[in-house]
């Protein structure tokens, strides 16, 4: 088996040879050109330098890290209660989704096992936070290709799921509401009937965008058959969530591992698309709002009664030993694997966020394609710079 | 929780057992040592000179084709502690112990990384020393093309270099920037420039004794 990176580098070069014959017969000269890294189209500060031969683009680079905030280095120096309140700010769009791997993880190392209402209300919440987000992405999408109206779509009906999210845990953004052994507080009073509610609205919504993105014939020809990602490749980059999906890879860590949430109790389909082009991953996500806000809907018929706290001890100590745990977050795999020495704070936390890996594939996948498809394919591949950068 | 603990029962997790003979098969002395928590998680550590083999081994022998993370491990302890102290006053003594983790080592770190096999659904943690005068390991972007960006973010963090890495610029910091921020010796200046106030969101309960935790660890009252 040839490696794939000797693969890629013989393409390379026979797409650099065809250049420079071309180049010879029409004279070209090459071009650097920056975009960022303030560029609407990098959500955050994110630097893309390309080279360009003509419209077309010879090599690619991004430049991240303008908002490393080092919160593997800072965990190191906080209790494992406190470290909710960093991790929030990983994925700001989704940001309870960053608490639970953590908190799971630290479960794990403990034994300590969150009671079933509190695991119900997590993965409500956890659903919740995919909406806020991926609708977000679902709105964005539109301004990154011109279409200026879902943005304000998106934005109206988000603010229904952050209304939702304030009113249980108190912070629209931010919520810092799960703990080890179960959560903050229970559910307000009222709060199951409104979700429903919005839940409504939100797949109206979600058919809203559809007709007016995805059936669009300028959206299809700009998306469809630009930045195809192979599924061997996806998987050699470690893609994750819905860009590995819409790559072919059924592969969704909600369904295909154990964890203390209630993803097994509830009957939810795992969308994959065989194309890996940038339409499919926009796709793949249009559906999979549509089948969070079914989740919901399925887990607010049977929300355990009981407590929402386990009995841990109001001194949290973790025993010795290491553990790895991630899930299924709004822009991939989202996971960390915690090292505790039996201290009040973890000793180490790697943090394997999902859009630097999704990131990391963009030299790779702008190699060859056009200066306009190098903004569709980045708002595609929907990456947050939270994200990237921790 | 019953009062009389059984003996722990004898569980064989025999895809993870599987992962672990074929990489000894493969791998041969090279592999050094492996845990196994049954149905729940496998590491495995490879001596440094097998450390891209293994990752081949892994990729087409295992077929753990998902390439999830790639990072290191300094097991120092940190002479800061947890960055409480005063920072005007010299350093208390601290135990600098180098004591490992799971599947043990040798070396102040060691580089982890951890694959996925997306049809078994189980992911493995493969670790290896790197030795401590001069930090250094096969680079695995010929394996995984994915872990290019995990080993520059390692050797900007870590000082670890990876033998084969086509360009190791740094990510995030300045390219004159000395020191590698994740090394334990490293210090976290937010804590030098201004003392930590402490733990202040531990607050007593009245009839609470300042010293002794309401709550004992194992969750029996005190």
């Amino acid at each position: 088996m040839t490696d794939l990176a000797d693969r890629q580098k013989l393409s390379y070069i026979a797409a650099q040879a065809a250049d420079a014959r071309l180049n010879v017969e029409l004279e070209t000269e090459g071009m650097t050109l920056n975009i960022g890294p303030q560029h609407p189209a990098t959500h955050g500060t994110l630097r893309i330098i390309v080279r360009l031969d003509g419209e077309q683009v010879i090599w690619a680079e991004p430049g991240a890290g303008y908002m490393h905030r080092g919160y593997e280095k800072l965990t190191e120096v906080r209790t494992f209660p406190q470290v909710t309140a960093l991790v929030n700010r990983i994925d700001w769009l989704g940001s309870f989704a960053n608490e639970v791997p953590f908190i799971l993880a630290a479960e794990k190392l403990m034994d300590v096992e969150a009671p079933p209402r509190a695991q119900w209300i997590r993965t409500i919440l956890f659903e919740l936070s995919r909406i806020a987000n991926v609708s977000l992405f679902l709105g964005d999408l539109g301004v990154q290709l011109g279409a200026i109206t879902p943005v304000f779509m998106a934005f109206r009906d988000r603010e229904y799921v952050l209304n939702l999210i304030e009113s249980a845990t108190g912070g629209r953004f931010h919520p810092n509401f799960d703990r080890i052994g179960g959560l903050k507080e229970d559910l307000p009073a009222g709060w199951i009937t409104e979700t429903k509610q919005v839940m409504k609205k939100l797949r109206n919504f979600c058919d809203e965008i559809e007709n007016l993105l995805f059936g669009n014939e300028i959206f299809q020809s700009r998306l469809r058959g630009i930045g195809v990602i192979p599924a061997e490749v996806a998987k050699q980059y470690g893609l994750s969530g819905a860009n590995l999906r819409a790559s072919g890879v059924d592969w969704d860590l909600r369904r295909d591992q154990k964890l203390p949430l209630a993803y097994d109790k509830v009957d939810f389909k795992v969308w994959t698309h065989p194309d890996g082009d940038s339409f499919a991953r926009c796709w793949i996500r249009l559906q999979e709002t549509r089948e969070a806000t079914k989740i919901v809907d399925q887990l607010l018929e049977g929300i355990p009664s009981g407590s929402v706290m386990a009995k841990v001890p109001r001194i949290i100590k973790v025993p010795e030993g290491e553990a790895w745990v991630s899930t299924e977050n709004p822009l991939g795999e989202m996971g960390y694997y915690v090292v505790s020495k039996g201290d009040l704070g973890p000793f180490r936390v790697k943090i394997r966020s999902a859009s630097f890996n999704n990131i990391s594939i963009v030299p790779w996948v702008l190699r060859g394609v056009y200066v306009p498809d190098v903004i569709s394919i980045l708002a595609s591949l929907y990456f947050i710079l939270g994200d990237i950068d921790r | 929780m019953s009062d009389t603990p059984s003996a722990p029962e004898l569980v064989h997790d025999t895809t993870r057992e599987g992962v672990v003979t074929a990489m000894r098969a493969a791998l041969g002395e090279g592999l050094i040592d492996s845990m196994i928590k049954p149905n729940d998680d496998v590491w495995v550590r490879v001596s440094a000179d097998a450390w891209q083999q293994a990752g081949r081994v892994l990729r087409d022998t295992v077929g753990c084709e998902y390439f999830c993370f790639l990072s290191a491990i300094d097991w120092l302890p940190s002479p800061y502690g947890r960055g409480e102290d005063d920072p005007t006053a010299p350093l208390p003594e601290r135990d600098s112990t180098i004591k490992q983790g799971y599947t043990g080592g040798s070396t102040r770190m060691q580089v982890f990384a951890r694959v996925t096999n997306l049809q078994k659904h189980f992911g493995v943690t493969i670790k290896a020393d790197v030795p401590d005068s001069e930090p250094s390991i096969d680079s695995w972007v010929t394996v995984y093309a994915g872990a290019n960006w995990h080993e520059r973010e390692c050797h900007e963090m870590f000082g670890i270099d990876f033998n084969g890495h086509p360009d190791l610029r740094n990510m995030y910091l300045p390219t004159d920037f000395e020191g590698y921020p994740l090394r334990k010796d490293f210090p976290l200046l937010a804590r030098m420039v201004k003392p930590w106030p402490g733990i202040v969101d531990v607050e007593l309960l009245p009839g609470d004794d300042a010293d002794e935790p309401a709550v004992s660890i194992e969750g029996e009252p005190a």
